[in-house]
């Protein structure tokens, strides 16, 4: 497969800071779910915003789609990136969901006619349509997201990069969204890379890396990575909620057979010993 | 803080909600502008009723026009207390030492809280009618004339657009920081003057940094969604003049008229 996006030897710092990437490199291939795994502080999410031409690099090159990201180019490369961030108060620029969808589109100077159509069609394909007239205090955080989503997919985009983008989500509106961006990939031929903290989204990924101060120390399938929890906990990854209950539950002699397992997964098996008790 | 009404756009759709935002607001202003020429029962009454009209014609619950006022309800007890006690002329009915109060000084204080309470009635017309989104776009356009002078007419209305977007946010936050205190025992309610004015800087410095928060964070989704500056834009709605802006002036216009006719009784 053909890669669509390639860091080349890239470093960076931000001012006054010590370099956080020094000489790193990425490719992101055309179609593919690359979950992008780290400590806070790690620059996963400094790594989509160079990506994106919203911070400027101190040496070596990244192109997108074949263009190299540079001033020149920087609209174009906006066109074929959208990024969901991790706070869905702070992306919500429109007074309704149908101006927040139309946002990105004004900014590229659509004529009005089209935009109707493209946010009524965008709005639509997330399921949130119904809600075009409400104002962002009346929706949940994960409708929001929906939102943001939406004026993602006004702009056809080619890459879209979860920025930590279900963190904040509860874990119902976590599993719709992720569905809901795995349905559009499939509709529209889309890239994901997803920064995340969260196991269960790294696990539905095709590929993982994983970020440590700044460089990539591993990359593999999600089976490959999470094969090694111990290793994982090394290099101080938080550990998923549901592993930190097994882990604290276990040194009191409560053991489970299974390492690893997800929020429902978890109260089930909770249940279970309880009702035993 | 739900009974704090700016920024709380109610939808509808009444003769009021489908008005051109552009004159709404000039209507609004003009309507204040007509306010001050009242000067008796006559003009207050006319006013008083096109207020009515107004509330009825938007469709909203008078209750949302009542909580509006309760914000500000010691600011006018102030003021028409200051207008009964200093003002003279008239009759004395009561007097202590620099204080009197005569039968005009009440007349006048009773002008003066229907003169506040109309002209909170007639900006919660505005706010609960029209979209922040619409506001912005009103002010953008009465303003256009300031592009002459280079003035960044685009770019103010699109932050004003923005602060009112995020009035309600920091409005939750601000109940949540106010909760979260409130748990850990810190007592906003009592207490001298002083004290309360410590309690508030917990308050203050949570929101502070959190609005500073959101405003970096925005800057950089605002950036990634393709923002370079506020000239440059397509509008993706279209506030059009409609007949029923030409008949809302044209009702105003005649309260207006009459207003200055019933000065001079």
């Amino acid at each position: 497969m053909q890669n669509i996006i390639e860091v080349n030897k890239i470093s960076y710092n931000y001012p006054e800071r010590s370099l956080l990437f020094d000489n790193l490199s990425l490719n992101v291939r055309e179609g593919e779910w690359l979950a992008l795994i780290g400590q806070n502080g790690s620059g996963k999410s400094t790594l989509a915003r160079l990506i994106d031409g919203l911070l400027v690099l101190k040496s070596g090159a990244i192109t997108v789609d074949g263009l190299p990201v540079n001033d020149e180019n920087i609209n174009e490369i906006r066109n074929r990136i959208g990024i969901v961030f991790q706070n869905p108060e702070d992306q919500f620029v429109g007074a309704t969901v149908e101006d927040d969808v139309a946002f990105g589109l004004e900014n590229r100077q659509v004529p009005r006619e089209q935009m109707h159509e493209i946010v009524e069609k965008s709005l639509k394909s997330v399921g949130m349509w119904q809600f075009r007239e409400r104002i962002p205090a009346n929706l949940s955080g994960g409708q929001k997201q929906r939102v943001a989503i939406a004026g993602i997919i006004a702009l056809h985009p080619k890459i879209i990069i979860l920025d930590e983008a279900t963190s904040m989500l509860d874990p119902q509106g976590r599993n719709d969204i992720l569905q809901l961006v795995r349905d559009l990939k499939e509709d529209n031929h889309l890239t994901v890379i997803s920064i995340t903290h969260d196991i269960d989204e790294a696990a539905g990924a095709d590929r993982v890396v994983i970020l440590n101060q700044g460089q990539i120390i591993d990359e593999n399938t999600p089976d490959g990575i999470f094969a090694q929890p111990q290793r994982l906990k090394q290099i101080g990854l938080d550990a998923p909620y549901p592993a930190k209950v097994i882990e604290a539950l276990s040194r009191r002699g409560i053991t489970s057979d299974k390492q690893y397992m997800n929020d429902e997964e978890l109260i089930a098996w909770i249940k279970q010993l309880v009702s035993r008790m | 803080m739900s009974n704090f009404i700016f920024g709380r756009y109610l939808p509808g759709h009444s003769w009021i909600h489908r008005m051109s935002p552009q004159s709404k607001l000039l209507l609004s202003f003009y309507f204040v502008i007509v306010i001050f020429f009242a000067n008796n029962g006559y003009s207050y009454g006319l006013l008083s009723a096109l207020i009515v009209f107004v509330i009825l014609m938007s469709g909203v619950s008078i209750a949302y026009f009542l909580k509006g006022i309760r914000p500000l309800i010691w600011l006018i007890v102030f003021t028409v207390l200051l207008q009964v006690l200093f003002s003279s002329g008239g009759h004395v009915l009561w007097h202590f030492g620099p204080f009197s109060i005569t039968d005009q000084s009440l007349i006048n204080g009773g002008f003066i809280f229907i003169r506040f309470l109309l002209i909170i009635m007639i900006s919660t017309v505005l706010t609960l009618t029209t979209t922040p989104l619409a506001i912005a776009d009103g002010v953008q356009t009465v303003l256009k004339p300031l592009k002459k002078v280079k003035f960044p007419v685009d770019t103010l209305a699109l932050m004003l657009s923005i602060a009112l977007r995020f009035v309600p946010t920091l409005m939750d936050e601000m109940e949540t920081i106010l909760n979260a205190q409130r748990a850990r025992g810190v007592d906003f309610g009592s207490g001298s003057l002083k004290h309360r004015v410590k309690a508030a800087v917990p308050l203050l410095v949570p929101l502070f940094t959190g609005a500073i928060n959101h405003a970096e964070n925005l800057s950089t989704a605002m950036e990634a969604r393709g923002f370079s500056d506020s000239e440059h834009r397509t509008k993706y709605r279209l506030y059009k003049w409609q007949f029923r802006d030409t008949i809302s002036w044209i009702v105003f216009l005649l309260v207006g008229g009459l207003v200055l006719v019933f000065r001079k009784y």
